[in-house]
């Protein structure tokens, strides 16, 4: 029986029938847990949010928790204003879905984002979306806390995460990484709560009024508002940390917005 | 039935695959910080043995032998990956935090030991019944070395506080070193040293011996 087995023919037949079999198995298994998975996902990136506005409660349903605190706004970057019913149907157009909007799918449909040059591309993203979805806490049009979405490259990978900041568009509440790849123990000790504490309370704009908030690389001076300590051993993903929070804040992201909000509210 | 119960008892102590065999040291060491996560990557390796062994040894008969440890590693990786997506959709954050080494069981000793030296030789059922038995064996270690790690680590057991923190107003000072790698290798070496000490017959006899002194007995100049 083995000297059969052997044959080239035989070899040929396990082989290509095993793998047809197992295919099949493997995406039976993917095709029919995908609902319960992209579920999964959307939590963690709704559970991502609260953490970053200092709102989760752990053991707690994250939708609920999410519906109950949050508000989800679609923002256009470019004029820095809530999206209109035209640009809701531009998005809807597109194929993206309002209420659980994809940045990261929109980034790369040419219709509703566009390629960025060298000079701009300050958190190596390469394109820049046209919408993004904000997160707001607080009453009727009364802005508790925002929560942006921020995305930039580190060491190795993109980093995906959220900025939360206070209703005077300055102070920062929150920052929070969901989805990276940097290395563990280094780059990956951006999902340190030590290190992610030393954000709250820093001031994004300095006295002028100028995007200041900076990680710096051997130690914030004390008391300095603009200034987040680097991670040790980490000084590219640090850097990346520190570019995708500018770019986010500055006018390709939601700068004008901030200003818009903050006229708004003075 | 006799044998079923000789492979299902025989790899805890006697044949440990961990203790005796030092197979799966990597995984020991990475997932049992905490003993949630160890739990379910017990129950995950026990699964994956036990469905691969008897696939293998179902067509054991029909894999061609130029070709046997790609089919092996085909079935394995094909299991993996579909509790790697059970995970995903129903225990999202075990699966997180268990991250690559859900995936790594392909690569793991003692799945590919058991496929190429058991299940290659016996029939399904009692090559089903050897992998469960592994994977006991090895769900016994890392359940113990986890036991111990999160106990005297961070003072809780699957997450309730048992021993209270001097942090938290306690009077528990936990050992840092015991959340590191390193410590896993501490325990499971105490681990072999109790077994050896129980069961004598484990202990190889040498198999050469080194002379009090080759120089002067005439060895190389």
């Amino acid at each position: 029986m083995s000297a059969n087995n052997d044959s080239i023919q035989k070899t040929l037949t396990v082989a290509i029938l095993l793998c047809l079999i197992c295919a099949v198995f493997v995406a039976g298994a993917a095709v029919g847990l995908r609902k319960e998975q992209a579920e999964n996902k959307a939590n963690d990136k709704r559970a991502a949010v609260l953490q970053a506005a200092g709102l989760y409660e752990a053991g707690k349903p994250v939708a609920a928790q999410f519906d109950a605190k949050i508000k989800t706004r679609i923002v256009n970057l470019a004029e820095g204003r809530f999206a209109n019913d035209d640009e809701l149907a531009e998005i809807r157009a597109a194929g993206l879905n309002v209420d659980n909007f994809d940045q990261k799918k929109s980034s790369k449909i040419p219709a509703v984002s566009r390629e960025l040059s060298g000079e701009e591309d300050k958190a190596s993203i390469k394109r820049l979306e046209k919408f993004a979805a904000v997160f707001i806490v607080g009453d009727g049009d009364k802005i508790e806390k925002i929560i942006l979405p921020v995305h930039g490259y580190g060491l190795w990978s993109t980093l995906y995460g959220f900025l939360a900041l206070q209703g005077d568009m300055n102070t920062v509440v929150g920052l929070g990484f969901y989805s990276h790849a940097e290395t563990p123990g280094l780059g990956g000790e951006v999902d340190n709560p030590k290190w992610k504490s030393l954000w709250v309370g820093k001031h994004i704009f300095n006295d002028k009024g100028d995007v200041a908030l900076t990680v710096v690389k051997g130690g914030a001076a004390e008391g300095n508002l603009n200034q987040v300590d680097g991670l040790s051993g980490a000084t590219l993903t640090s850097r990346g940390v520190n570019n995708l929070v500018q770019f986010w804040v500055g006018n390709l992201g939601f700068g004008k917005l901030i200003d818009n909000l903050k006229a708004q509210g003075a | 039935m006799s044998e079923i119960k000789k492979v299902l008892t025989e790899p805890l102590f006697g044949k440990n695959p961990i203790a005796v065999q030092i197979l799966g040291i990597c995984s020991a060491l990475a997932v049992t910080t905490s003993l949630k996560v160890t739990l379910v990557m017990c129950i995950a390796l026990t699964l994956v043995t036990a469905c691969s062994s008897a696939g293998i040894a179902l067509i054991r008969n029909h894999i061609p032998n130029s070709i046997r440890i790609i089919v092996q590693m085909i079935i394995i990786a094909s299991l993996v990956i579909v509790v790697d997506q059970i995970l995903k959709a129903y225990a999202y954050d075990v699966s997180k935090q268990l991250s690559v080494f859900v995936g790594l069981i392909i690569t793991n000793c003692i799945v590919m030991g058991r496929a190429e030296a058991f299940a290659m030789k016996n029939g399904p059922v009692l090559s089903f019944f050897d992998g469960i038995g592994n994977g006991l064996g090895y769900s016994l270690m890392l359940i113990s070395v986890g036991t111990v790690r999160e106990l005297f680590g961070s003072g809780k057991l699957l997450g309730f506080e048992i021993l209270p923190l001097v942090k938290d107003g306690g009077w528990y000072v936990p050992n840092g070193l015991l959340l590191l790698p390193p410590s896993a290798f501490f325990i499971i070496a105490l681990f072999i040293w109790a077994l050896r000490t129980w069961k004598k017959e484990l202990v190889e006899h040498h198999e050469f011996k080194i002379l009090p002194n080759t120089e002067k007995s005439g060895g190389h100049h």
